[in-house]
């Protein structure tokens, strides 16, 4: 039999790799820390969702601190906290929501960058409002590429999570380090514990009864605690279905909003399945994911506001600038 | 019919059937957007093409225009060459603890529920639940059942199942529902090969009995 790779790999910015050396080790954690990238592209058909940062947004910010190329690996931090210690001098830039960084003596806010020399700890310390921080490393974080991605899938054994005590290595920096260090960015994304996100009407939008169609768009929902990578549960007002049949399973991107039985809105987010059954009432915007990302559970307040795919396009494209 | 999802990506639903014919033109078409630049990537299903697209690099108007173009080049006579797979099953036993269970309630001998599964070729219809699973159809309709009332909490890598008029197997070990008769030695998913994936959507596939026991 023919065993060739049907795979293909079209991804826009490529991934570097290159001499690496010790930069890091983890002292402390607790939460949930893997490395992500801008994701694995081109492996959907094969049933490997694409996974990647939770908040695009904040992990490009990380990166474009430190002049790292777009794809570089970052550590996200969900739901815990980190202490590493330097293994050499660096510079580290945190970005996210929910979170502080204590350096050596200092306290800095998230969206900046910061020297770091041999032998000092860095915390990245659990606040509130939000879940995910991203810890990028001038050069990059060196890990072992799987299928074209240095992000980890960990349901389906694709790379590992972050334990303490492991040795975390980075590639060439981009610049000297004084030059990456004390930076900082302000966010065009507005983070908020009261979000409207904006939404495009998905293939099955006429499914749903006019009032349940009002339901959506006209109540308040709240994100549920067991939510994780690979969806968010939200909780409110039950979605009503004019059609109950049931769909023959089609694809799905991060972002599609399924509504089950039950009328409880399920989030699809990065590590979500590539394909699924359930009737998928609209599809978040790129531009809103990072704020349904950070939405705290049991506090945010969430309404949804449909959009056009060109207004919700040329959003995307002023939040890159 | 197109339908956006999103706006990083349209699903293109060429019918509203699990039908051989059907599943044909969608991985003919998926083959044929998967060479233009503009995709990032497409993703087959029963009835529908999901394509993937930057909308940083392309509007949703262009790729619409030219997902309209593919199609209109895409006439009967499209075929994308299929490859054929021959997979060795141990059938029963500790490989298959619901071959029997399953024969009881179909009414059939072991021997013709083994018969019924490994004479017919599958195709790939298309792949998801886990990384590498195949939804393999259609299955002869003597063995069509509804899924375990209960799923398994550990179904183990290898396992070959049947569930309504489907049947698969199971890359890595997971949770599922579906009624194991079989195992397959072969490695469905390997992360960290150049070929992580034995199949790929659109393959032919016949079960072959391991008859070495």
């Amino acid at each position: 039999m023919d065993n060739k790779p049907l795979t293909t790999d079209k991804h826009p910015s490529s991934i570097v790799s290159g001499p690496s050396s010790p930069a890091l080790e983890i002292a402390d954690l607790s939460g949930i820390a893997t490395f992500q990238d801008s994701g694995r592209h081109g492996y959907n058909k094969f049933g490997v969702p694409t996974s990647g940062a939770m908040d695009w947004y904040a992990y490009q910010a990380a990166n474009s601190l430190l002049n790292n190329p777009p794809n570089s690996a970052v550590i996200e931090l969900g739901l815990g906290e980190i202490t590493l210690r330097a293994l050499r001098n660096t510079v580290i830039a945190v970005t996210g929501a929910g979170y502080e960084v204590e350096n050596y003596i200092w306290i800095f806010p998230l969206w900046t960058s910061f020297y770091v020399r041999a032998g000092w700890t860095v915390r990245v310390k659990k606040t509130s409002g939000g879940n995910w921080a991203y810890i990028a490393i001038a050069g990059g974080f060196d890990s072992p590429i799987i299928m074209n991605s240095r992000s980890a899938y960990l349901r389906g054994g694709v790379g590992s999570a972050l334990k303490v005590g492991g040795v975390l290595h980075s590639l060439a920096p981009a610049a000297d380090l004084l030059k990456l260090a004390a930076r900082d960015h302000t966010p065009l994304i507005p983070y908020s514990q009261t979000p409207t996100i904006e939404v495009i009407p998905a293939p099955q939008a006429d499914w749903f009864t006019p009032e349940g169609i009002r339901t959506f768009y006209e109540s308040e929902y709240t994100l549920s605690p067991s939510f994780d990578r690979m969806g968010y549960r939200l909780q409110g007002s039950p979605i009503e279905k004019v059609i109950t049949k049931e769909l023959i399973s089609e694809g799905m991107t991060m972002g599609s909003i399924q509504i089950p039985a039950d009328g409880q809105p399920i989030v699809m987010m990065a590590d979500a399945p590539t394909a699924g059954g359930y009737p998928k009432i609209a599809n978040v915007t790129r531009a809103s994911l990072p704020l349904l990302a950070q939405c705290e559970a049991g506090v945010s307040k969430i309404r949804f506001r449909e959009v056009t795919v060109e207004e919700a396009q040329r959003k995307t494209m002023d939040d890159r600038r | 019919m197109l339908k956006m999802l999103g706006d990083s990506a349209i699903l293109i639903q060429l019918g509203d059937a699990i039908d051989p014919a059907l599943n044909a033109r969608v991985h003919a078409l998926s083959a044929l957007l998967q060479t233009s630049l503009a995709i990032i990537e497409t993703v087959p299903a029963y009835c529908t093409v999901l394509v993937h697209y930057d909308p940083l690099a392309t509007t949703y108007n262009q790729i619409k225009n030219l997902i309209e173009e593919k199609i209109s080049l895409l006439d009967e006579s499209t075929h994308r060459p299929s490859r054929r797979l021959e997979i060795p099953v141990l059938y029963g036993n500790a490989s298959g603890p619901d071959l029997e269970s399953v024969a009881t309630t179909l009414a059939l001998f072991p021997s013709e529920l083994i018969r019924l599964h490994s004479e017919r070729e599958y195709t790939v219809y298309m792949m998801g639940f886990t990384p590498g699973f195949p939804y393999l159809g259609i299955l002869n309709e003597k063995l069509s059942l509804p899924r375990l009332s209960t799923p398994r909490t550990r179904v183990p890598a290898g396992s070959v199942a049947i569930a309504g008029s489907q049947t698969g197997i199971y890359p890595v070990d997971s949770p599922g529902g579906w009624h194991i008769i079989g195992h397959t030695p072969l490695k469905l998913f390997d992360p960290t090969s150049e070929t992580p994936f034995l199949f790929s959507p659109g393959d032919t596939v016949k079960f072959i009995p391991d008859h070495g026991q």
